[in-house]
């Protein structure tokens, strides 16, 4: 699954449904404590993500699907997991109005990205499409096209070696 | 022009003048992991070839959160962390010995330095005149390989406290008011500086309560000057010569300001399952609890149990009542035992845990059964956070906490 996401990620442009989730999604929510003995076996944590929020998420996700959230999403804990996991689902992005700042830093460096959007017009459901390169999103259900809030260029290049630890390997220090 | 505390520490970490909004890459003097976080900052650094710490000697991993450890995937991740230390010569924080941010801020943090944590919680340390701050494994992971990690500048905001409490208010209620007020991203990416009267006036456990409860504002960090009481808390820890004073310069820029009159609080409540859906206790009375927890990072020192002591000494918990007191480190559960603090809270009918994040997190001890209600002095009450999403956690003070397990009941403090 992991060879499948870097190439999704590696394409600009991501098709696929949306999950809808509310505001204050914390990552309790995404990867609950009660799993902690999970967490050097993501695959096996990423079965329960989301599942406090919506217990059918794990089994319902496909590859290239994206997380849609409304304020402050990821809140809480400074858990890796919580990112580690949706990306482990092969979640092409997380769309959201805001992100606590813990979960924004984990999500480009383990290689997810992470969109500030206005997702109030985003239903469950909805069939997006998202160009990383232009930052238009469209929602091809509803016919409509909107724009998220540019990547700063340090998250980008962190996004275009596929994460932190990737990009220590490839330049030995930080270049950002 | 004037710097703000961040501004001013992250500037001497990163060779100039730091503005907000800028990205630095900042040296780094001190990293600590847990045993949540740990292993996978273990594998990062395994991945990138790079199992190596740039200073051992003030990286520490915890191993509190799972402690001692209920299962032997945790007994097993506690081995990977200790194969880690015997390799790099970083320090390893053993079952019993505590909470991270209790133990950093006892034995290891100064005034003016850079600290990163991989745990959110890590910004108490703020209430040493420090930049510490919470991230990921693998951020945590390449700063303690390379001692270096990259930050953004926050902007700040300036919280002024004026006054001081009233008898029965302490100062989980402040902050449990400023998270209210603020609203639980309203400071996100910023970060705090606890300043005036009011702030020099709290003891160091205070500033601790409140430096560890910014980042459920959304704080980046949040931060008090270095001052006497500092000076007077590295020497009680025994280590005088750790002392710098810190303050930020009176011509600081902040984005925004926030008043508090200490003496005009009253005991507060965070209802499930936000922290910041905050109450008055008066709209908490009579809610009937099950369990009642008093420890953790946020209030889990020796003034925190002896508030609470003092509250039910000589009576008993209320029946069906579990009452669980867990001390925030071996030094506080050392000057509980001497202080016959222990032996009240036995009499009363609670239960003493060891050292470590206890239920906290909901790992083990104290889960909490369906529909079951809890007060803690712990500083989340998210959905599940207790091990259980069909449970529900007030957030409360120590006295709060104290005064709803006799009552079986969630109580004001200033009725018992
Ligand atoms: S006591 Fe609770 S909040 Fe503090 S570090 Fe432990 S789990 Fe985290």
């Amino acid at each position: 699954m992991d060879a499948l996401n870097r190439a999704k990620r590696a394409m600009p442009l991501a098709k696929g449904r949306a999950f809808k989730f509310g505001d204050d999604i914390s990552t309790d929510h995404i990867a609950p404590g009660r799993y902690f003995h999970l967490r050097n076996d993501l695959p096996k944590l990423a079965e329960h993500t989301l599942e406090d929020a919506d217990p059918t998420f794990a089994s319902r996700v496909k590859p290239g699907d994206f997380v849609v959230g409304g304020r402050n999403f990821g809140l809480g804990s400074s858990r890796e997991h919580a990112p580690r996991v949706i990306r482990e689902c092969g979640v092409a992005a997380v769309l959201a109005k805001s992100f606590a700042r813990i979960f924004y830093r984990n999500s480009f460096n383990v290689g997810l990205p992470a969109l500030v959007c206005d997702t109030d017009g985003i239903e469950e459901g909805d069939e997006l499409e998202v160009n990383l390169g232009s930052g238009v999103i469209r929602d091809l259900t509803k016919s409509t096209e909107l724009r998220f809030t540019p990547i700063p260029d340090s998250m980008r290049a962190l996004l275009a070696d596929g994460g932190l630890t990737e990009h220590i390997v490839k330049h030995g220090t930080f270049k950002l | 022009m004037g710097q703000t505390l961040a501004e001013k520490i992250i500037s001497a970490h990163s060779g100039g003048p730091a503005a907000p909004g800028e990205l630095v890459i900042a040296d780094v003097d001190a990293a600590l992991v847990q045993d949540g976080t740990g292993p996978l900052a273990v594998r990062e650094l395994e991945k990138a070839g790079k199992v190596q710490a740039a200073h051992p000697e003030r990286t520490v991993i915890f191993l509190d959160h799972a402690s001692p450890s209920p299962r032997k995937e945790l007994s097993n991740a506690h081995a990977i962390l200790r194969d880690f230390a015997r390799k790099t010569g970083v320090i390893v924080s053993e079952i019993g010995e505590g909470v991270c941010h209790q133990r950093m801020v006892e034995d290891y943090i100064r005034p003016g330095d850079l600290l990163v944590g991989a745990d959110s919680h890590t910004v108490t340390a703020g209430a040493l005149g420090a930049f510490a701050t919470g991230m990921g494994s693998t951020d945590v992971a390449f700063a303690i390989a390379l001692g270096k990690v990259w930050l953004r500048v926050p902007e700040s905001f300036k919280i002024e406290l004026a006054g001081s409490f009233t008898p029965g208010v302490y100062a989980k209620d402040l902050m449990l008011t400023i998270i209210g007020r603020i609203g639980a991203d309203g400071a996100t990416y910023k970060s705090l500086d606890f300043t005036g009267p009011g702030a020099s006036g709290l003891t160091m456990s205070e500033r601790f309560t409140l430096a560890n409860m910014s980042v459920e504002a959304g704080a980046k960090a949040g931060i008090f000057a270095a001052d006497a009481k500092t000076k007077e808390f590295l020497t009680e820890m025994g280590r005088p010569g750790d002392f710098s004073p810190i303050a930020p310069d009176t011509d600081a820029v902040y984005e925004k300001t926030f008043t508090f009159d200490l003496g005009k609080l009253e005991p507060t409540v965070s209802f499930p399952h936000t922290v910041d859906n905050t109450r008055p206790v008066g709209e908490a009375q009579g809610i009937k609890i099950h369990q009642a927890f008093l420890g953790t990072c946020t209030n889990g020192r020796l003034d925190d149990l002896s508030i609470a002591a003092g509250i039910v000494e000589g009576k008993k918990t209320a029946p069906g009542v579990r009452f669980l007191i867990c001390p925030a480190s071996r030094k506080v559960y050392r000057a509980a035992l001497d202080e016959g603090l222990l032996g009240i809270f036995v009499d009363a009918g609670a239960t003493v845990l060891p050292p470590g994040c206890g239920p906290c997190v909901g790992i083990h001890q104290g889960v909490l059964g369906d529909g079951e209600v809890c007060i803690a002095t712990q500083n989340r009450n998210f959905h599940g956070r207790m091990g259980n999403p069909e449970g529900f956690i007030y957030l409360a003070s120590p006295a709060t906490v104290a005064a709803s397990a006799l009552a079986g009941e969630i109580t004001d403090p200033r009725r018992a």
